[in-house]
């Protein structure tokens, strides 16, 4: 059956507090609490969220400035992926106060209360905040996400109007960072099998470029009841996407296209 | 899913599976076509009931022997129980993941389907008859 209730091994226990020492004189704090979500493999315990106290006057305006803040000066052996820190790598794709979403454009501003910082949901964990993505990436490979043509390399490259560029806006954008794909039910309960929103919005980016000419054995490929059709239109994947994006329409347009070829 | 212990197949071997079963479009339609069927046909059918519930049985008797409501309640019953079947087939896909137990219980919600829609056309006829 699915799994609507954490494992034993899950189970989340209260961690450690860290407090800040106490303020100089003279000196104006506005301190913040970060609970972030902690389990490694070695210590065998089940997972803890520790609190971390941060001063938000000595520090960046982003929930991952707070993280590399508490990394660099509270506690290094605090885990997670970052590298671009403007909203275009999606390596630190996380649960923050309750949604997936960026750590590096996401304001710690706009969260009320304590900042509450998880791994992306349902995935398995290899330290911290660092899910394992192993299966995720492996499905995009598994969509020949590049271009794929039969008539022979032109001299010059691929032409394509305009218009027909137009078409790709609103699926080149996404940086695969999994927050769509993770936020999403039917992702928990079959992404053995389901592709999820992220892959087919990418499966969807080739099949909408003019200049693919495999658009059909694109289909045949998507054309099952668990590939593609676990997609219920719950819309967690438009609701949460950092980009904007709405992978949710782009799976109604390859499922429009599956009727149309049809009849 | 990531145990190297457990298994040493690729990712990708894991992910490309048995293939894409080149099915589910059937499905997907007739669900949509079936809903979009039920709005006038549910309507309908919901109108008549109740105006007939505050009858007698000679009342509803007799709204059954007139072919087009027998028609509408027939077309009724069909889109209903088949519009039933394969949303529950949908939601025992998502949800039970041991084959034994998502084979049985896909049979049985087939066979249910058949057994209480088939009485359920039955009535109908046996009203629009008169037998």
């Amino acid at each position: 059956m699915a799994e609507f209730a954490l494992p034993k091994n899950s189970k989340i226990t209260e961690g450690k507090t860290w407090s800040l020492p106490p303020a100089k004189p003279g000196e104006e704090r506005k301190v913040r609490k970060f609970r972030v979500y902690r389990w490694n493999q070695d210590d065998g315990k089940t997972p803890q969220v520790d609190t971390y106290e941060v001063d938000m006057n000595d520090c960046g305006p982003m929930v991952l400035d707070a993280l590399i803040k508490i990394k660099n000066e509270i506690d290094p052996s605090l885990t997670f992926r970052r590298s671009c820190r403007e909203g275009v790598c999606g390596s630190c794709a996380m649960n923050i106060d309750g949604g997936n979403t960026l750590a590096c454009t996401k304001a710690c501003e706009d969260i009320d209360g304590d900042v509450k910082i998880y791994p992306l949901p349902h995935m398995p964990v290899i330290k911290d905040l660092v899910p394992d993505l192993t299966n995720f990436y492996a499905q995009y490979a598994s969509i020949k996400p590049w271009m794929q043509t039969q008539s022979p390399a032109p001299a010059r490259e691929r032409l394509q109007s305009a218009e027909e560029r137009k078409k790709l806006d609103g699926l080149y954008e996404c940086i695969l960072c999994a927050c769509c794909s993770t936020s999403c039910p039917s992702y928990w309960w079959n992404s053995d099998r389901y592709l999820g929103p992220a892959i087919l919005l990418q499966a969807y980016r080739w099949i909408a470029d003019s200049r693919d000419e495999m658009t059909g054995e694109r289909l045949d490929n998507l054309e099952d009841p668990f590939r593609l059709y676990r997609c219920h239109t719950i819309m967690n994947c438009a609701q949460t996407c950092p980009k904007g994006l709405n992978p949710a329409q782009a799976i109604g347009e390859i499922k429009k296209l599956m009727v149309e070829r049809r009849g | 899913m990531s145990n190297p212990t457990k298994t040493m197949r690729t990712p990708l071997k894991k992910v490309r599976g048995l293939g894409a079963a080149k099915d589910g479009v059937q499905h997907w339609w007739i669900q949509r076509v079936t809903a979009l069927a039920l709005i006038p046909l549910a309507l309908i059918m919901l109108v008549a009931l109740l105006k007939l519930a505050t009858g007698d049985h000679a009342a509803v008797a007799a709204a059954f022997r007139h072919p087009v409501f027998a028609i509408v309640a027939l077309l009724a019953v069909l889109a209903v129980f088949w519009h039933f079947k394969l949303g529950a087939q949908v939601v025992i896909e998502d949800y039970v993941h041991s084959e034994g137990l998502k084979m049985a219980s896909l049979l049985g919600v087939t066979f249910a389907v058949f057994v209480v829609g088939g009485i359920a056309a039955l009535s109908v006829l046996k009203l629009f008859l008169g037998v």
